[in-house]
């Protein structure tokens, strides 16, 4: 087989303020069209966007009001649709909906909190577009959250809430590639490692459900029917989408896992993790026996960076942007 | 984000104070036959250590403590410490008191950044218990007071699952993100860099659960095992002899949260070169200096800490936390302007003396003491002073 090309630093861009440890801290809009890219880190309360167009910007969270402080922020991510792309961040308080370059809001979902702190927290977390014309959006309850977007304007309107697991969401992500019949478009990850598998549509249809053995899953993805999950232990496994079945596992990290990417022309899969590590995969299906396959092909280390945030800027996977708790800088490789 | 990391986050840099102080007041002693009457004695020492762990672990402090809640700010924090640290005839300057928060902070965050697993804070948090029973293990009724709150620790925590802990351990990197001051004994150790960033090493026991990377194992579709392959990296790991013990007794079997400081050990901390980060960071702060709920906070907190103050004619013994006066008086005077924690002036207002006589009326007195009768105007006059 050919050597796997090898990645080398490429630039460093400087953000007004460090990355927060908070899993898949990292979202870029790579539209195909543009060669301009964007990023987006959180820190604490805010989000930092940093474009190749414009001075560096800032959103803060929503829903203070007389509060001890401005919530703090859990996740955002653009959402790409086939009408328009919008910028999702999800709160202690609640979802904030922008348009993609931050300027304007969009919608605002306030989820119920409760007037003094409860022991079980509240907040939302776990960021995707679905099908056509959707926005799912997990919280600390388990519940999903599917928004149906307009091709323009803010009328925005909660679609359904599905509600499977039982522990809070961390990740959620849309099948980019071709599913395979029955395997479903969208899977949802959890805090126990459970995992469902979700036919999009009008009405959402739970395909089908795996369960998890008490080990946090902490981001995921899905490609060609093939679930790629990453968990606290520091493994990878991929799982057959439309049968439920473990197909690998890799011993792929020495701490908890807390990115994962995957880039649809080429099935590259990018692991980010406490250990400081950062890993390059190839996911394939052999065509004789339909086995899953996975190879390491490169390997980074962030020296004394917990990694947090890691993503490909290009479909292909030729490049890619890591984050680090702590760290004032998005690192391009 | 995560209503359940307050009481660790405390008893962690409670128990770090501890090891400073403990670790000062050892080298400032001068044995009793020897000393003057302005020079402290290992009797003093001791007694330093019982009023302040005794106030730590008062119930109804603990009981504030241990209700769900958001963490409140540094400066909230620092306050409940400054009174904490001043329980007993010890009294420590300004410069002092800072340098103090400083350690206690950076030392927690570096435990907190290299536990090898999230429900390792616990066992973090357990280490400091130990040796807090350590300080007081002469005085029965304080070590009791310790175990309760030990019992209530493993109560609250241990079945709560690790994404759970994750959350607690993310809340708390939030709280310290952007805190870089660089300490003398990190750096001498090479755990520290000298731009204040900890050395995360790449090498050593896996947490326990996990296993070393290199395996890849793929199955087929009917679940069967068809083919192992391995990888290689930089990374140097091998597996955890044993798991620590979150039992009231145990091998904890991990070395975060233990005392590093010894009398040949001094503590020290450099404050040069404080990054930009740290600047912008001071300004996302609200700008009022305590929001409500902070000071609603430190109202219900405060009511529970009983402050003995110095019986009769003594007077407070100073404790100093730089080698000489000279050096804590630079230390004031050359501190930057964003690492000042700026000690809040709790105005007593109307709203706060009627809440504190309530909860001071709710508390029970467990003994008759001898000046109880103007305790409720002690405590708001020791709130004035600050």
């Amino acid at each position: 087989p050919a050597v796997p090309p090898r990645y080398r630093r490429e630039r460093t861009l400087t953000l007004r303020s460090s990355s927060s440890a908070l899993y898949n801290n990292l979202t870029v809009l790579c539209p195909p069209a543009r060669p301009p890219r964007a990023f987006g880190a959180v820190h604490g309360t805010t989000l930092t966007l940093l474009g190749s167009e414009g001075p560096p910007r800032q959103l803060p969270a929503r829903g203070g009001g007389s509060a001890l402080s401005t919530p703090l922020l859990t996740q955002a991510a653009w959402c790409q649709l086939p009408a328009r792309v919008l910028l999702v961040l999800t709160s202690q308080r609640g979802v904030q909906m922008y348009e993609a370059d931050g300027s304007t809001l969009v919608f605002w979902h306030a989820l119920d909190v409760p007037e003094h702190p409860a022991a079980h927290s509240v907040f939302a977390r776990g960021i995707s577009s679905a099908g056509k014309h959707f926005i799912c959006v997990g919280t600390s309850s388990g519940a999903v959250l599917v928004f149906d977007i307009p091709p323009k304007g803010t009328n925005v309107t909660l679609s359904e809430v599905l509600e499977q697991h039982r522990d809070p969401i961390t990740d959620i992500a849309a099948e980019q590639g071709q599913a395979p019949d029955g395997a479903g478009d969208l899977v949802t990850a959890d805090d126990s490692g459970t995992l469902c598998l979700w036919g999009t549509g009008e009405e959402f249809t739970l395909l089908g459900k795996i369960p998890g053995s008490g080990c946090t899953c902490s981001s995921v993805t899905l490609w060609n029917g093939i679930v790629a999950a990453g968990y606290g232990n520091g493994q990878i496994r991929l799982w057959e989408a439309g049968t439920g079945q473990l197909r690998a596992q890799v011993s792929a990290h020495a701490r908890w896992v807390y990115a994962l990417d995957l880039a649809p022309l080429t099935g590259k899969l990018l692991s980010g993790a406490e250990d400081s590590f950062v890993h390059v995969w190839k996911l394939s299906r052999n065509p004789d026996t339909d086995d899953v396959e996975i190879q390491h092909c490169h390997a980074e280390c962030v020296t004394d960076t917990q990694v947090c945030g890691a993503r490909f800027c290009d479909p292909a996977g030729d490049t890619f942007a890591v984050t680090g708790y702590d760290l004032s800088e998005i690192l391009c490789y | 984000m995560s209503a359940r990391t307050l009481p660790l986050l405390f008893l962690n840099l409670g128990g770090e104070m501890l090891y400073i102080l403990d670790q000062r007041l050892r080298a400032q002693s001068i044995p009793g036959e020897k000393a003057r009457k302005d020079e402290w004695t290992d009797v003093d020492r001791k007694r330093v250590m019982n009023d302040i762990i005794s106030t730590m672990f008062n119930k109804k402090f603990m009981e504030e403590l241990f209700k769900p809640q958001e963490l409140y700010s540094k400066k909230a924090l620092r306050t409940v410490y400054d009174r904490l640290a001043h329980a007993s005839i010890m009294r420590l300057n300004q410069a002092s008191m800072d340098k103090l928060y400083d350690l206690m902070t950076m030392a927690f965050k570096y435990q907190v950044l290299l536990c090898p697993r999230p429900r390792d804070i616990l066992l973090v948090t357990f280490n400091h218990l130990d040796a807090i029973k350590d300080f007081v293990y002469e005085s029965p009724a304080i070590l009791n007071q310790v175990d309760e709150t030990f019992r209530q620790l493993i109560e609250t925590y241990t079945c709560l699952s690790d994404g759970e802990f994750q959350l607690i351990r993310q809340t708390l990197l939030i709280f310290f993100q952007d805190m870089h001051i660089r300490v003398s004994i990190f750096l001498k150790d090479k755990v520290q860099n000298s731009n204040g960033r900890f050395v995360l090493p790449i090498s050593g026991p896996v947490p326990w659960g996990t296993e070393v990377p290199g395996l890849i194992r793929i199955f087929n579709h009917k679940g069967v095992e068809v083919k192992r392959t391995e990888f290689t990296t930089a990374g140097n790991y091998v597996t955890p002899q044993r798991e620590g013990s979150f039992e009231l007794y145990g091998d904890r079997a991990l070395k975060l949260g233990t005392n590093m400081y010894s009398v040949s050990r001094p503590v020290e901390t450099h404050m040069a070169g404080s990054s930009k980060n740290v600047a912008s960071h001071a300004k996302n702060i609200t700008p009022n200096p305590l929001a409500k709920e902070e000071l609603n906070f430190l109202a219900r907190l405060m009511g529970g800490l009983d402050i003995q103050k110095p019986a009769g004619g003594e007077t407070g013994f100073r404790l100093n936390l730089f080698t000489t006066d000279e050096e804590e008086e630079h230390a004031a005077q050359t501190r930057p302007e964003e690492l000042s924690y700026k000690v809040i002036n709790i105005e007593a207002t109307q709203e706060r003396r009627e809440e504190l006589s309530r909860i001071l009326g709710e508390m029970e007195v467990a003994e008759p003491r001898p000046d109880s009768a103007g305790k409720g105007e002690d405590l708001l006059a020791l709130m004035d002073e600050l």
